[in-house]
C-alpha cells in the first residue's frame, strides 16, 4: 500500500506543482493518476521513489516512511517504467532487464537467466535476447522497460505514462496484456496517465489531479463516469462518459433467434428465411460471415438473383460483434453497426448465438439502472 | 631586451603604429587567402554534397574520403601541392589550394546532410505542387538547408584563419609573417608585440568572417530570426 | 615527384647516421611528442568534461575552451616558445621540448573537453532517468550508462585532438623541435624539396595511422547499440505486431569515426570550428 498524507510539492520560484495530496493505492491493485498536463501526476509518481522530494507531508509503502531508507535502496526496491522505456542503448535486451538484479549484487548469470524469463512473461521472444533497444519497435522496447522494472519482483510499481508514446493498435495491445499480467502478479501499481480512457480502462481506482496539484476525486471508474464530483471532473472524463459507463454494465439482454444461410448454398434459401430482407450469412462452423441484401449488392446495383449461390463478395461485411455475457456498450454497439440493425452475439469460439436489438439493449438497460447490483467490473 | 625602434616589450600599438602599411598587407593578405579558398570550396561542395545525397551509395565514399583528406596536416598539403601543381614552392597559390581541399573535404559532408535535414514534409509538398528538380532545389531545399550550410562555413572559415598562418612558417606572407618576425627578434629576449598583434588580428579576423557569414545566412532566411537565438 | 620517392627509398634516411636521426627515430620522437600531449591533455579533460557533463554545471569552462581554438596554432606555438623557452636553462632538447609540450597540450585540451562534456549531456534523458529510478547511483549513472553512451563523441574528440596534436608537432620543427616536420624544414631550408615534400607525405602517413589505430580502438570499446552495426540478419526476422524496427541513426558523426562540425556543440559554440580543425 502506498500513502499519501497530506503531501506538497512548491518550487523556490513559487508553482505548487502538488497541493496537500492524501491518497490511498491499496495493495495488489493499479492506482491510476490522471489530469491535464500541469496538474503535477508525474510529479506526485516520482514523489514516490524519492527522484523529487516533497517540500511537506509524507509517503509511506507499507506503513514505512520512503525517507527511512537511501534513497537508491528505496529505488532498487520500486518498479519504474517511464514513457519512452529509458532503455540503456548500448547494452542489450537481457542486460538491460538483468540492471536491477545486477545492481543488487545477483550473479550475472543467474540474473540473465531471470531477464529471459522475464522476456518471456512479458511477450518477448527470448531470441531478442542478444539485440540492442534500436533494433526493436517502439512497443517492444515498452515491453523490454516492463520486464526490466519487474526484474528484481518488486511489489511496488510505478508507471508513468508507459503506453503513450506508441501507436493506437500496440497500446491496445499492452493494455491488454499489462491486465493479463496484473491479474497473475497483483502488484501494487501507481500509474500516471492523461488518457482518461487509459485510465478508466486500466484504473481499480481513478484519481482526477486539476491544475495545481489539486486532487478533484478519487473513485472506481464506474463510479467516475456515473457521479463525477464537481464540474472540472465532468468535464475531463468527457461527453462520450454516457455510453462509456455502458462499459461496466453486463448484458444480460435476451438473445434473439437469428435465421442463417451458409456461404455456398443457394440465394434461393436466403430469400425463404429472410427478416426485412436482410440474412446473416456463416460459414460451414457457425461463423458469422456478414449481412446478405436480397434486394440490393453491396456494391450498389441490384441484389443476387434466386438461382445464384451465395458468396464471400455479395456480403456487407458492416457490424461489430458482441460476446455473449459482454457488456452493454458491446451489444449496443453491434446493434447500432449492424445493417441489419441486428446485433450478432457470439459465443467464445467466436460462432453464433444469435441477435439484439438496440431497442432491446435500452430497455435492459433501463431495468438495469433500477437494480445497481448489476454494475460489474468487465 | 630587445626593443626595436624604442617600443616596450608588450607595446603592440606602438609596434602597429611602427609598422602600419606592413602589416595593413599581411592583413589584406590574410584576408583573401582565407576567404578564397571557402568561396571556391562551397562551390565545387555544393554539386559534389548533392549527389551524394542524390544517389545514396555515393555518400559513403564521399563521407570517408573526405575524412581522408582531412586527416592530412596542412603543412604536409601545403609543401606537396608544388609537387601536385607545379608551381613553385613560395607561390600561394598553395595555399588557397590546399585550404580548398580541406574546406571542399568538410562542407561536401556538411552540404548533404543539410539537404538530407530538410523535412521531408516540405519536399513532398513542393513535389505535389508540380515543382521541377531544379525549381525545388532552389526555391524549397537549398534555402532549408541554408542554416546548415551556412554552419559549415564557419567552421571552415575559422579554421582557414588559423591554417593560414601556418604558411608564413615556409615564407609564404600573411599575418603569420608577423609571428616569424616576433620569433626572429627574440633570439636575445622575448620581444612580444608582433606575436600579440599578430594573434590579436587573427582572432579578430576570424571572428569578423564568422559573424558575417552568420549576418548574411540570416538575411537570406528571415524566417530563422524567430526562432535565431544570437 | 622522383625526389620524394628516391629521398623515401634511401635506407639511410631511414636508419640516419651518426650525427642525424632517421625517419625511425623521428618518427617514434613525433609519436612520443604526440603521446605525451594527448596523455596530460585527457587526464585533465576527461574527468573534467565526465564531472561537467554529469552535474550540468560550470558549462561556461567548456565555452572558455572552446574559445582556444579561435587562436593561431602557429601564434600560441612561437608566443608560449618565446615566453618559456628563457625559463629553461641550457637542458639540451627541454628548451624545445617544454614550451611546445605545453602549446600541444593546450590545442588538445578543447577537443576533449568540449567533446567528453557534449557526450554526456547527449545521452538520452529517458535512459538517465531510468538509471536513476531503479537505483543507481549519481557514480553508477556516469559510468555504466553515460560514459558508455558518451563514447563516440569523446573518441571523435580524441581523435581530432591526436590530429590537431601530430600537425602541431610538425609545425613545432620550425622552432627547434624533433620529430618529422625537422624534414620538412631542413630541406626547405636546404633547398632540397625531395626531403621537404618526403617529410610531408611521412607526416600525412602517420596520421592517417594514429586516425586508424583510434578507430579500430574505438571500434572495440563502443557497445555495438550504440554504434549501430548490428547484424543485418537478426534485424531483419524481428517479429510482433509492431514490425516497425527502428534503424538507429548512425551515431553523431557517422562510420568515419565522426568528425562532423556539427557535433560537439556546445552552449556557447559561437566561434568554434567544433571537433575538426586540420590545424597544424
Amino acid at each position: 500500500m502506498i500513502r499519501f498524507d497530506a503531501v506538497s510539492k512548491a518550487y523556490p520560484d513559487g508553482t505548487v506543482a502538488v497541493d496537500e495530496l492524501s491518497l490511498t493505492a491499496p495493495s495488489g491493485q493499479i492506482t491510476v493518476l490522471v489530469g491535464p498536463s500541469g496538474c503535477g501526476k508525474t510529479t506526485s509518481l516520482r514523489m514516490v521513489n524519492r527522484m523529487v522530494e516533497p517540500t511537506s507531508g509524507t509517503i509511506t509503502i507499507d506503513d514505512r516512511d520512503v525517507t527511512s531508507v537511501p534513497a537508491t535502496e528505496l529505488r532498487r526496491s520500486i518498479g519504474y517504467v517511464i514513457q519512452h522505456a529509458g532503455l540503456f542503448p548500448h547494452r542489450t535486451v537481457v542486460d538491460n532487464v538483468a540492471t536491477v538484479p545486477m545492481l543488487t549484487g545477483t550473479g550475472r548469470r543467474q540474473a540473465r537467466r531471470r531477464a529471459i524469463e522475464l522476456m518471456e512473461l512479458v511477450g518477448l521472444p527470448a531470441s531478442f535476447a542478444d539485440r540492442y533497444p534500436a533494433q526493436l519497435s517502439g512497443g517492444q522496447q515498452q515491453r523490454v522497460g516492463v520486464a526490466r522494472a519487474l526484474a528484481s519482483d518488486p511489489p511496488v510499481m510505478l508507471m508513468d505514462e508507459p503506453f503513450s508514446a506508441v501507436d493506437p493498435v500496440v497500446r491496445d495491445q499492452l493494455q491488454q496484456e499489462f491486465l493479463r499480467l496484473q491479474g497473475e502478479l497483483g502488484k501494487t501499481i501507481l500509474f500516471v496517465t492523461h488518457d482518461i480512457d487509459e485510465a478508466i480502462r486500466l484504473g481499480d481506482r481513478v484519481a482526477v489531479l486539476a491544475v495545481g496539484g489539486r486532487l478533484a476525486q478519487v473513485a472506481a471508474p464506474a463510479d467516475l463516469l456515473a457521479t463525477p464530483a464537481d464540474p472540472f471532473v465532468a468535464e475531463f472524463v468527457g461527453r462520450d462518459r454516457g455510453y462509456r459507463a455502458l462499459g461496466f454494465i453486463s448484458a444480460e439482454v435476451a438473445v434473439a433467434a437469428e435465421p442463417t444461410v451458409t456461404l455456398g448454398s443457394p440465394v434461393a434459401r436466403a430469400h425463404d428465411v429472410a427478416v426485412d430482407d436482410w440474412v446473416l450469412v456463416v460459414d460451414d462452423g457457425g461463423l458469422p460471415q456478414g449481412w446478405l441484401h436480397l434486394r440490393a449488392h453491396p456494391d450498389g446495383g441490384p441484389g443476387p438473383a434466386p438461382g445464384d449461390v451465395v458468396t464471400p463478395g455479395l456480403l456487407n461485411l458492416g457490424g461489430t460483434l458482441s460476446p455473449i455475457g459482454g457488456t452493454l456498450r458491446e451489444a449496443l454497439d453491434a446493434a447500432l453497426s449492424s445493417p441489419s440493425g441486428r446485433g450478432v452475439v457470439v459465443d467464445e469460439g467466436g460462432r453464433l448465438v444469435g441477435s439484439v436489438r438496440a431497442g432491446t439493449v435500452l430497455e435492459h438497460l433501463h431495468a438495469a439502472t433500477a437494480d445497481p447490483s448489476a454494475q460489474v467490473r468487465p | 631586451m630587445n626593443s626595436e625602434n624604442g617600443s616596450a616589450p608588450w607595446d603592440v600599438f606602438g609596434y602597429f603604429a611602427d609598422h602600419r602599411a606592413e602589416v595593413l598587407d599581411l592583413l589584406w593578405a590574410h584576408t583573401w587567402l582565407s576567404v578564397l579558398p571557402v568561396v571556391i570550396g562551397l562551390l565545387v561542395a555544393f554539386p559534389i554534397g548533392w549527389l551524394a545525397r542524390r544517389y545514396r551509395w555515393a555518400y559513403a565514399p564521399v563521407v570517408s574520403v573526405s575524412g581522408l583528406l582531412y586527416t592530412i596536416p596542412s603543412l604536409a598539403l601545403f609543401v606537396v601541392m608544388p609537387t601536385l601543381l607545379g608551381t613553385q614552392i613560395l607561390d600561394p597559390v598553395n595555399v588557397v589550394a590546399a585550404l580548398t581541399i580541406y574546406t571542399i573535404a568538410l562542407l561536401v559532408r556538411v552540404v548533404a546532410d543539410g539537404l538530407a535535414a530538410v523535412p521531408e514534409d516540405a519536399v513532398q509538398a513542393a513535389t505535389a505542387m508540380g515543382f521541377t528538380r531544379l525549381q525545388r532545389l532552389r526555391t524549397v531545399e537549398l534555402p532549408l538547408a541554408v542554416p546548415v550550410i551556412a554552419a559549415g562555413l564557419r567552421v571552415a572559415m575559422v579554421a582557414n584563419v588559423s591554417l593560414v598562418a601556418i604558411a608564413a612558417t615556409i615564407g609564404i606572407p600573411q599575418l603569420g609573417q608577423l609571428f616569424i618576425t616576433g620569433f626572429q627578434l627574440s633570439v636575445t629576449g622575448p620581444y612580444y608585440p608582433p606575436i600579440v598583434l599578430g594573434i590579436v588580428l587573427s582572432v579578430a579576423l576570424a571572428l569578423l568572417l564568422d559573424r558575417s557569414i552568420v549576418l548574411g545566412a540570416r538575411l537570406i532566411t528571415p524566417w530563422q530570426r524567430a526562432t535565431a537565438a544570437r | 615527384m622522383n625526389d620524394v620517392l628516391l629521398w623515401l627509398n634511401d635506407p639511410q634516411n631511414w636508419t640516419g647516421t651518426r650525427v642525424t636521426p632517421g625517419i625511425v627515430a623521428q618518427a617514434t620522437a613525433h609519436l612520443a611528442y604526440t603521446a605525451v600531449a594527448l596523455s596530460i591533455a585527457g587526464v585533465i579533460a576527461f574527468p573534467l568534461g565526465l564531472v561537467l557533463g554529469h552535474t550540468g554545471r560550470a558549462s561556461w569552462l567548456v565555452s572558455v575552451a572552446n574559445g582556444l581554438r579561435a587562436l593561431p596554432t602557429v601564434g600560441l606555438l612561437i608566443l608560449l616558445y618565446v615566453m618559456v623557452s628563457p625559463l629553461i636553462s641550457g637542458r639540451g632538447d627541454a628548451v624545445y621540448l617544454v614550451p611546445t609540450e605545453i602549446a600541444l597540450v593546450l590545442l588538445a585540451l578543447p577537443a576533449i573537453l568540449a567533446n567528453t562534456y557534449a557526450g554526456v549531456r547527449n545521452v538520452s534523458p529517458d535512459a538517465r532517468d531510468a538509471a536513476r529510478g531503479m537505483g543507481m547511483t549519481g557514480r553508477q549513472v556516469l559510468f555504466r550508462v553515460e560514459l558508455p553512451n558518451a563514447l563516440p563523441l569523446v573518441f571523435s574528440g580524441l581523435r581530432s585532438a591526436a590530429l590537431q596534436v601530430i600537425a602541431t608537432a610538425t609545425i613545432a620543427a620550425y622552432v627547434g623541435l624533433g620529430g618529422l616536420g625537422r624534414y620538412v624544414y631542413d630541406g626547405l631550408a636546404s633547398r632540397d624539396f625531395g626531403q621537404m615534400a618526403g617529410g610531408a607525405v611521412l607526416v600525412a602517413a602517420l596520421a592517417l595511422l594514429v586516425d586508424l589505430a583510434l578507430s579500430l580502438l574505438q571500434r572495440a570499446t563502443v557497445s555495438r547499440g550504440v554504434s549501430g552495426r548490428f547484424s543485418r540478419r537478426s534485424t531483419r526476422d524481428s517479429r510482433s505486431a509492431a514490425v516497425t524496427v527502428v534503424r538507429p541513426e548512425p551515431p553523431r558523426g557517422g562510420p568515419d569515426g565522426g568528425r562532423s562540425p556539427r557535433q560537439a556543440t556546445t552552449p556557447a559554440a559561437a566561434l568554434t570550428p567544433s571537433g575538426d580543425h586540420p590545424s597544424g
